[in-house]
């Protein structure tokens, strides 16, 4: 059905790409296949077929070029992608949202067109490909065990020797004519340019950080502006990470909610069902309270909550939502229970908010750190003692 | 864009500015303009916008600079502390955190 989607309506699209080879003669080898191919892409598509193999939604056509055959990608994402990037946003499917890696074609290259390096991570990838359409390029993709370009970096296998590798195993040098890569900036932490130079004889050309720049960069004879080459973190871009930080915690969620409902139960008659029923759920929904506080509220308010720290920035936001429950809803539950309730939410939120510097943009280890070896014990104690009031309520 | 900002006095970046040859490079890939070519050496303009990513680092071809480079990561570093690995984006088995 994908294939379908992707592969059939695109031949007048086709037709148009194909005919300028009459201009260029050198060019012609490279791209001429695909003239074949222009009656209609569907055959083609078929011969690639290879037990065992599924060819990918997003590979339209194939290209026959001086070092083999290489995949024609759709610049347009489909819906198979849009409904991929949902799941991934809440952690669904994430440790396999990866593609193959090696040698990729949009529109028509030729032997001087540009080389962009990619992380085999399918959002990195798709964010390249649909922010150039309309250029000719080719795309390596190196292996970065399915990891965006900027973690893998950090990590190094976004790096120098998977570049040369890569660069070697599909014999780059005799596909094009120059000797440049277009490696995006954020890979840079784990890129060494000059020893990609000395490995495999290339010069590395840092793109902007947002593929979404690629075009202005390109139309800028490759020259990235000041805005280009800083990293941001939007309100738009905290928003949706906030949803892998809850799935990330489902473990924990549910063990520390059942014990909760256990310890509920837990007063004068030792153990009572009806009291772990109401104290417990209680308790179990203020623990929500405070995750949604550090984990989602905390994030998209952040540029905006007072204090440096992130474990800080997510106390006023849990201090405020447990105000607010213990002065309505709990109102009533006694001094013991109220006082319980605004360290439980405190200090969840303060924990929840200060593992939200994982996904930030700009957080140092150093400053991690430093304000986890403050931030760690409070949320500790304060935890503890919300337990122990908690109990000592039921006698 | 707004301007967030981290914890001041912490970051580990150094610069040798006797090594320094001006490339530039390292002003080029550091994604918080932590760093500026002026006169044609490269000086940190300011420190406390720097992550430790490492970028500037490892494309100095005259090794520079130096930082203790890592991911800022509480649950990374968490795990590291239980553990004893160096803390790295692998939390819940494999998958990405950052």
């Amino acid at each position: 059905m994908n294939q379908n989607d992707s592969c059939c309506p695109p031949p007048p699209a086709e037709a148009a790409q194909c005919s300028p080879p009459v201009k260029k003669a050198q060019s012609v080898q490279v791209c001429c296949p695909p003239k074949i191919e222009t009656k209609s892409c569907c055959p083609p598509l078929k011969n690639h077929l290879r037990a065992g193999y599924r060819i990918e939604s997003f590979v339209k056509a194939w290209t026959d070029t001086a070092v083999g055959e290489i995949p024609i990608i759709a610049p347009k994402l489909n819906l198979a992608d849009y409904r991929g990037r949902i799941a991934m946003r809440w952690g669904i499917g994430r440790d396999r949202y990866s593609i193959t890696p090696g040698l990729y074609a949009i529109g028509t290259p030729d032997e001087h067109s540009e080389v962009l390096i990619s992380a085999n991570y399918k959002l990195s990838f798709d964010a390249l490909r649909s922010s150039i359409e309309g250029i000719n390029a080719w795309i390596l993709v190196i292996d970065t065990k399915g990891v965006n370009v900027w973690c893998a970096a950090g990590k190094g296998t976004f790096g120098t020797d998977e570049i040369i590798r890569c660069v070697q195993m599909v014999d780059l040098k005799n596909l094009i004519e120059h000797k440049r890569l277009i490696v995006p900036q954020l890979g840079a932490p784990g890129v060494a340019a000059h020893l990609v130079k000395q490995g495999c004889g290339f010069t590395v050309i840092y793109g902007p950080v947002k593929a979404s720049d690629l075009p202005d960069f390109f139309g800028a004879d490759m020259q990235a502006t000041v805005a280009m080459r800083r990293v941001g973190f939007s309100l738009r871009e905290r928003t949706i990470l906030t949803p892998v930080e809850i799935t990330m915690l489902r473990w924990q969620i549910l063990y520390a909610a059942l014990a909760l409902l256990l310890l509920g139960g837990i007063g004068r008659h030792i153990f009572d069902f009806a009291a772990a029923w109401t104290r417990g759920s209680s308790a179990v929904f203020t623990g929500f309270v405070g995750l949604l506080a550090g984990s989602v509220l905390t994030p998209m308010l952040l540029p905006w909550l007072p204090g440096r720290a992130f474990s800080l920035k997510g106390v006023w936001i849990g201090l405020g939502l447990a105000l607010l429950l213990s002065f309505s809803l709990f109102s009533g539950s006694g001094l013991l229970n109220q006082i319980a309730l605004l360290l439980q939410v405190t200090a969840i939120s303060s924990y929840t908010a200060m593992n939200f510097t994982g996904s930030s943009t700009y957080t140092s280890p150093s400053g991690v750190e430093k304000e986890m070896r403050l931030a760690i014990p409070c949320q500790l104690g304060a935890a503890v003692l919300a337990l122990t009031l908690w109990l000592w309520a039921a006698f | 864009m707004q301007n967030h900002e981290y914890l001041k006095g912490v970051a580990t970046l150094k610069l040798d500015q006797n090594r320094c040859i001006g490339c530039g490079l390292c002003a080029t890939v550091c994604p918080h303009a932590v760093l500026a070519v002026e006169e044609r050496l490269a000086r940190i303009i300011e420190l406390d916008r720097c992550m430790e990513c490492g970028a500037c680092v490892g494309n100095c071809p005259v090794a520079a600079l130096s930082v203790n480079a890592g991911v800022g990561c509480a649950s990374a570093i968490i795990h590291s502390w239980i553990t004893g690995e160096e803390p790295n984006c692998d939390c819940s088995g494999g998958s990405s955190c950052c």
